[in-house]
């Protein structure tokens, strides 16, 4: 502890503390070390009263306290020409041109998922959305990141289809666009699955809101829904500790969602922050009101007073931890002066949303819960009585030890050619085939046609091209815009448990190459890094390369980290996920009318490759399709060749010269035309010239690597773009007839019907749910 | 005779509401004129035309649509109807419209049990009501999204409706588009849109207003536009 800081003196000096032999019994059983209590009588000065220790037991676990990250977070650059709110609110901000403003943030809730995922999938999304109305955006689109284990287990099936619905549930219901995102499935993932949600607001720059407490005397303000017992401690206990076997006994930790309460308190928030009426807000997400009344007192330097009485409850006999802590879904705190209190409260009563005066905003520096029942003197009715700035920022740091898992080495020495790989066109058409409907890469429209994609009436760009884009366009404040932003999330854990460093920066570079795919500017990402216990040395190390590999790209490429979320103890039975810090990335898009698509668009028009292929099966979807294999040195990535492809891509998308565009991921080249013809409804004539072996010419993953289609009258001003950049490219062939046809100089190598494909494609995710199989 | 940008459009808002603005967009575009009406309120004077957008309405507590249906705004809404002045449902709308009791049939859940969001084709299959003024077998490219999705009614009622020429919309992926000439009708699980008797109330599943602007296409103008062709007619 820094001993310069100075702790405000107590309120109470006659507070019921516990007794000195329980205390630290109770604190371990809490979730908190014993030098993490000795450091908490320290800063109290005493033993802490029952209320106290709850509430330090959950401000300082790791999923609000971020013990073990705080520390490597600040390798983050978080400052740039758009930023207008950094990491540490609610939700980071940018300028987006015209006085406009987007918040967005990413969020996991992975551990409630895992024990109930209609719930947890919906809670995620819920409190994602408020993190955004907070700041004083409205929510205008939201995407998902989710990792599952293999379809081949009915409780994976049974987890995607209930994650699935409690996404589509929530988020139709609050009328919130569901316009992008990606999901990958692996064994990794069988006992712990991932459901990060992010969600973009948009705002005029002036209406930005922070979470700022100040003016003593202004009022404390508890909205929308009411208190009860569900999901105490639950994204702080169940996101801080690893799972035990039996987690279905967790389930009253999962918090219960009400969309229908969000949508009300949207617009009243809204509308409140419209019109000027709130000293600041904040969410009540993890911890309840004890962090949102603390995180608030310690940001504008004030005390806060809450009486626990006057919060609504929705059941009886709740002690005052429980009502600190509780993290019932649908509730803000909102910091009013006394003059505004009646035109809020009328506000609330119109949008049907309760309102309640439960505390003030003092000038103690002092974070004080009081039961007002228990007795007449005020000084008799604190239950806990602590330092705000000390409690919100204090938690303990940690930098536990780091070591280099001794299976990478191992992995990366791995030779590709030592296992045997297909001959021959037929075989080779198998593969293919096989890979198209791999749950990794075969459509997704089974899960996003499950979701409302166009409400608000701004998407330009819907589910299953490379980025979503979404139109600022009527704001409800009489103005239109035809400005956009694109939106994309990426993360290939794959990658990054062969290589966390690289693997990151393949996530990042990834999701730039997608926005670039539109036309679109990358501006700012929010991040959610998903990782197993800290306290392991091995896993510890793959979190540090994570964050130094994508603070370096992060730096390279000038894009800051604005927001984003720490997920740990991501394990199961033992055994830690794969590292999966998933990127959500949002791009700038000057006008909605010059935007490109991945589909191919007309007969005729020249295939040509951006970037160039090299022979890099390490960590492919081929080499786990095929051989159950994930191993292999990752693809390169070279950073300045990767920005002029962006850059090349970008320019010609601007001009008007592409058909079409489409990032070449997991699968490698003959995914993507595959892709790209599926979606064009057109098939392909292509003649590979390089000299690398088949397998690696079709499937390698190589980065850096865009498919376009230009019509003829544009390829030579194209190709003069590409040559001015120094960019790499190929001549592929011809889009046209109904069949996919993928030739060398020895003649075809690949061949397939564009309605077979197609069918694989499109119906291949919904088979595989559907199925009956391992019951 | 009403000179069209004097054309107004009442647009409702139930708590949980959340096309309203879609659909306010959508009818400033056109060139028409459009106000957002609240659920509490009791009056529709001064509306040309009157419109219940999509969305949540009470988070789809209870039934779709069922808790809206009983809104002060909707006794003054039966009212207006039962003048044969001109009232729109779409999707939660059409939900509400059927609970309210202002067309008949109900809506059942999805066949797949699940939310469905997609663009679709649909067919038009009757314009004898005053929201549509497009040749019967004409394609339109419609958004649809919602769980409860499935037209109901009783055997004999379904044979009024189409006696009656109610049955306004179908999906054209179902058989009905190949069903032989006695029976050119839709068969239950593909009506996507239903009349009133006298045609001045259209509850329909697709969002028009999603397919104005130009954004995802301009198929959803027609209804809009109809409606105000029609009211210049008669007045």
């Amino acid at each position: 502890m820094n001993n310069t800081v100075m702790i405000p003196p107590a309120v109470s000096e006659s507070i019921h503390t516990l007794d000195s032999e329980i205390a630290p019994p109770l604190a371990v059983e809490l979730g908190l070390t014993l030098d993490e209590y000795a450091e908490i009588e320290k800063i109290q000065g005493r033993v802490p009263s029952l209320t106290e220790l709850y509430i330090y037991s959950l401000m300082w676990s790791e999923h609000c306290g971020y013990k073990h990250s705080r520390g490597q977070l600040k390798k983050f650059p978080t400052t740039g020409a758009h930023v207008l709110q950094g990491p540490g609110e609610n939700a980071g901000v940018i300028s987006v041109g015209d006085g406009w403003a987007v918040a967005f943030k990413m969020e996991s809730h992975n551990h409630p998922s895992a024990i109930e995922p209609f719930e947890g999938a919906a809670t995620g999304v819920g409190g994602c959305v408020r993190d955004i109305f907070t700041m004083g955006a409205r929510p205008i689109a939201s995407l998902n990141s989710m990792r599952f284990g293999t379809l081949d287990k009915p409780r994976q099936r049974y987890l995607l289809e209930g994650a699935v619905a409690g996404i589509s549930y929530y988020g139709n219901s609050i009328g919130v666009p569901s316009v992008g995102g990606e999901v990958f499935f692996e064994e990794t993932y069988d006992g712990n699955c991932l459901i990060n949600a992010m969600a973009v607001g948009l705002m005029r720059e002036d209406q930005l809101t922070r979470a700022v407490g100040s003016g003593p005397g202004n009022l404390a303000v508890v909205l929308g829904s009411t208190t009860g017992r569900d999901g105490i401690g639950g994204a702080s206990i169940l996101a801080s500790q690893e799972f035990a076997e039996a987690a279905e006994d967790q389930r009253p930790a999962v918090q219960v969602g009400d969309p229908f309460m969000e949508k009300l308190l949207i617009e009243a928030c809204l509308e409140l922050l419209d019109a000027k009426l709130l000293v600041a807000m904040s969410d009540l997400g993890a911890a309840g009101v004890s962090c949102a009344a603390s995180e608030m007192a310690s940001r504008g330097g004030v005390g806060i007073d809450i009486d626990v009485r006057k919060v609504p409850r929705r059941e009886s006999g709740m002690q005052p931890f429980e009502v600190m802590v509780s993290e019932s879904q649908e509730r803000m705190l909102a910091i009013v002066t006394p003059e505004n209190w009646p035109q809020v409260k009328e506000i609330c009563d119109r949008w049907g949303v309760p309102a309640t005066v439960c505390g003030e905003i003092t000038d103690t520096g002092r974070f004080v819960v009081r039961d007002t029942e228990l007795s007449d003197d005020p000084i008799q009715q604190i239950v806990a009585d602590m330092p705000a700035e000390m409690l919100a920022n204090s938690a303990p740091l940690y930098d536990p030890p780091a070591s280099r898992p001794a299976y990478m080495d191992e992995l990366a020495a791995f030779d590709i050619y030592s296992v045997e790989h297909p001959e021959g066109v037929d075989a080779v058409s198998d593969v293919f085939l096989k890979l198209l409907g791999s749950p990794n890469i075969a459509s997704r429209a089974w899960i996003y046609q499950q979701f409302d994609q166009q409400t608000r009436n701004n998407t330009v760009v819907l589910p299953g091209a490379d980025a979503a884009v979404v139109r600022l366009g009527d704001t409800g404040h009489g103005e239109l815009s035809n400005r956009g932003i694109a939106m994309t999330t990426d993360c290939n854990g794959r990658y990054c448990y062969l290589d966390p460093y690289l693997g990151a920066q393949i996530a990042f570079a990834e999701a730039a190459r997608n926005l670039a795919c539109v036309g679109a500017e990358p501006a700012a990402i929010t991040d959610c890094l998903n990782f197993g216990s800290p306290e392991k040395p091995e896993v510890y190390y793959t979190f540090i390369r994570s964050i130094d590999g994508l603070a370096d790209i992060c730096r390279d490429f000038g894009v800051p980290v604005v927001s984003g979320n720490v997920s740990f103890y991501n394990e199961s039975q033992g055994s830690a996920i794969y590292p999966t810090p998933t990127i959500g990335m949002v791009g700038l898009v000057e006008d909605i009318n010059v935007i490109c698509t991945p589909g191919f668009k007309a007969a005729g028009d020249a295939i040509i490759l951006i970037g160039e292929t090299a022979d890099e099966l390490g960590g492919s979807e081929y080499l786990k399709v095929t051989h159950d294999l994930v191993a292999g040195a990752l693809p390169r990535l070279d950073l300045d060749l990767e920005k002029d492809v962006q850059q090349a891509c970008r320019q010609a998308v601007r001009r008007g010269l592409l058909q079409s565009a489409h990032d070449l991921s997991e699968g490698g080249l003959a995914i993507a035309i595959a892709e790209s013809a599926i979606a064009g409804k057109l098939g392909a004539n292509i003649v590979i010239d390089d000299d690398l072996p088949i397998v690696a010419s079709l499937f390698a993953e190589s980065q850096s690597r865009i498919l376009v289609s230009v019509s003829e009258a544009k390829v030579e001003q194209f190709i003069d773009l590409l040559a001015e950049l120094n960019v790499p490219y190929s001549l592929l062939g011809e889009v046209g007839s109904e069949k996919l046809t993928i030739s060398n100089a020895d003649g075809a190598i690949l061949e397939a019907d564009l309605d077979i494909i197609t069918d694989v494609f499109d119906g291949s995710l919904e088979r595989l749910v559907t199925s009956t199989e391992g019951f | 005779m009403i000179a069209v940008s004097d054309f107004r459009f009442g647009v409702i808002i139930f708590p949980g509401t959340s096309c309203g603005q879609d659909v306010v967009h959508a009818i400033r575009h056109l060139g028409f004129d459009a106000d957002y009406v609240w659920h509490a309120d009791s009056s529709l004077d001064g509306f040309d035309a009157v419109v219940i957008p999509s969305g949540a309405s009470y988070g789809n507590y209870l039934r779709s649509g069922a808790i809206a249906s009983h809104s002060p705004i909707m006794e003054a809404v039966k009212d207006y109807a039962e003048l044969g002045k001109p009232v729109l449902g779409i999707s939660n709308g059409f939900q509400i419209l059927t609970e309210a009791g202002l067309l008949p049939g109900e809506m059942l859940q999805n066949k797949s049990v699940k939310y469905v969001s997609k663009s679709v084709q649909i067919s038009v299959q009757n314009n004898s009501c005053q929201w549509l003024d497009i040749a019967p077998g004409t394609e339109l490219t419609l958004p649809i999204s919602h769980g409860f999705g499935s037209f109901y009614v009783d055997q004999d009622t379904l044979k009024e409706m189409e006696a009656n020429g109610q049955i306004v919309l179908c999906y054209a992926q179902c058989d009905c588009a190949a069903a032989d000439q006695e029976d050119a009708s839709c068969s239950l699980d593909s009506i996507a849109a239903v009349s009133n008797r006298q045609g001045n109330v259209l509850g329909m599943m697709p969002y028009p207003e999603r397919v104005t602007d130009g954004i995802a296409g301009t198929d959803g103008g027609a209804f809009f536009s109809a409606i105000v062709k029609h009211i210049k007619e008669v007045a």
